[in-house]
């Protein structure tokens, strides 16, 4: 059966990868940008560009009126309301370390970070040297055998010196929704802070931050089709409350001394510097496009891509998965073949899938695995392509065999 | 410089290789045709870092002259060294530190595999290398 992209045309790069022969399915790692967004770049530059929240001229108004419309459209997008503020950063990676550094001095020795085994290294160095900083007990939670967190183990792994909670929503390696709801309770009834890594997560169905009641929730631009170069944290007004400024300069002081300052509060208080500004207009309009968009029908393309890039892989001998997928990805391995060497000839075939550990090392090795094949889809993403997969994938192995 | 004789043998019959399927099937061979490192050099210290397989690379100088040997647990990688090793093998200290080696994957019709986005391993022993001519 043909499963083909009703948006593939709205996104004008997939049709010049498929000039270069290039299938692209690595888009757990980034996607590729709908024409809205090179619109709203082009618009943004060609029309004169400015810095925002300081200049009283026009082009200044404009684009500080630009950059807090998307402000509004990412709260819109995570159903923030008033709960909490939309903070931007230059990175999922920069929202997280802003968080191990802002919170810092809320952690005393001997208090304990709860993360889980297969977070994202940006999920869990942050925390690691955060731990190191402070003599911190950094604790992992367990998987279970289908690559979910083990709820049972984790009853006991959440205690009473545990300060925080930071836990991926759906893993980029495994493609499996994490119990965020019983783990955020099991925080809550603790009085720690609860931290989600949306960063695989915000890219497939709709979510809501006041329904998940997390403290934290961070995602990437640049993985959600928007521009690279800015991630997005939301906090809730309370916990934000207790996060202090981690990097000074411009735009995020109220008043400066030579020798004192006071800081704003959230979310300027956390924007020190010039934000990239044309990357949050451009994030505005993808959400736009994708706000417009039949969000049922994209949710049912994306589980029939998935189903039928499993069930590709369940025909095809010797292939073993990681974890049990539910969408968006699958990782795997061939039995008796080197994950480098099918990467290798993948690559020779225009495939773009990723080999290797996922950034997510620590998890790779508690598999056993010096890395895996992952095919990550996005809403363009057709049955062609995976069908063009699995011709490579079949000849790479051929090959090898 | 001349080309050692093994590695004008590897340039023709890469040269006359038609597509990828038939480059892929020389490169497996070369790697097999690659003497097997002894088990004892396969240590933490001879391996190659930066690589998505294990790569191990020991080198030695005889008379003046450098033999190099090396091994992986993946194939391509070892067709890889494998045809870089034929091109530096038996060559003086100061032979080796003026080869153009991606010139040399470049002319075995094999530069892509020296793009600084693969992880492959080849320009990591490639530095490894130069470390070791020092």
């Amino acid at each position: 059966m043909m499963i083909p992209s009703p948006w593939r045309a709205d996104f004008p790069a997939i049709a010049a990868l498929q000039r270069q022969d290039q299938t692209y399915l690595d888009n757990a790692a980034t996607t590729q940008k709908p024409q809205a967004l090179l619109d709203a770049l082009t618009h943004y530059y060609a029309n004169g560009a400015a810095n925002v929240h300081r200049a009283q001229h026009l082009p200044g108004a404009h684009a500080t009126q630009a950059f807090e419309d998307s402000r509004l459209k990412v709260a819109q997008w995570l159903n923030a309301g008033d709960s909490g503020q939309i903070i931007f950063t230059h990175g999922a990676t920069s929202a997280l370390n802003l968080l191990a550094y802002g919170l810092e001095p809320l952690f005393h020795p001997g208090d304990e970070i709860v993360i889980s085994a297969l977070e994202h290294h940006a999920n869990l160095l942050p925390w690691q040297q955060l731990a190191q900083r402070r003599n911190l007990k950094l604790v992992i939670l367990p998987l279970d055998a289908d690559g979910l967190i083990d709820l049972a183990a984790a009853v006991h792994l959440i205690g009473p010196r545990t300060r925080l909670l930071a836990v991926s929503q759906l893993s980029n390696v495994l493609g499996s929704w994490q119990p965020l709801p019983a783990l955020l309770g099991m925080a809550k009834a603790q009085n720690a802070l609860t931290v989600v890594d949306g960063a695989q997560g915000v890219v497939h169905g709709r979510h809501d931050v006041q329904a998940l009641g997390c403290d934290f929730y961070v995602f990437s631009s640049h993985k959600l089709y928007g521009p690279d170069g800015l991630g997005v944290l939301f906090g809730r007004n309370a916990a934000l409350e207790q996060l202090k400024p981690w990097q000074f300069g411009g735009e995020m002081v109220l008043e400066a001394n030579y020798h004192d300052s006071r800081f704003r509060p959230a979310p300027l208080g956390f924007e020190a510097g010039t934000p990239p500004i044309a990357s949050v207009i451009g994030l505005g309009a993808t959400l736009d496009y994708l706000a417009g968009l039949d969000q049922d029908a994209v949710s049912v393309h994306e589980a029939a891509l998935h189903d039928y890039l499993l069930r590709g892989l369940a025909a095809r001998n010797g292939i073993r998965l990681l974890g049990k997928p539910q969408l968006a990805l699958a990782s795997f391995v061939v039995e008796g073949v080197h994950n480098a060497d099918l990467a290798h000839l993948l690559t020779e075939q225009g495939i773009a899938v990723r080999a290797g550990h996922h950034c997510a090392m620590p998890l790779l090795k508690s598999l056993e695995l010096a890395g895996a094949i992952r095919v990550s889809l996005a809403l363009y993403n057709d049955s062609e392509d995976l069908e063009r997969f699995f011709e490579a994938l079949d000849q790479a192995l051929e090959l090898l065999r | 410089m001349s080309l050692p004789l093994a590695a004008a043998e590897a340039l023709h019959t890469f040269q006359n290789a038609a597509g990828w399927e038939q480059r892929a099937r020389l490169l497996m061979q070369f790697g097999d045709r690659l003497p097997a490192l002894d088990d004892a050099d396969k240590c933490d210290a001879n391996r190659v870092h930066g690589c998505e397989s294990q790569v191990w690379l020991v080198g030695e100088l005889h008379d003046g002259h450098w033999q190099f040997s090396a091994s992986s647990d993946a194939r391509m990688i070892r067709g890889l060294v494998a045809l870089l090793l034929l091109r530096v093998n038996g060559l003086s200290a100061t032979e080796l530190q003026q080869v153009d080696l991606p010139d040399w994957f470049n002319q075995l019709g094999l530069s892509r595999q020296l793009s600084p986005s693969r992880s492959n391993g080849l320009n990591a022993v490639l530095q490894r290398m130069n470390e070791l001519a020092l």
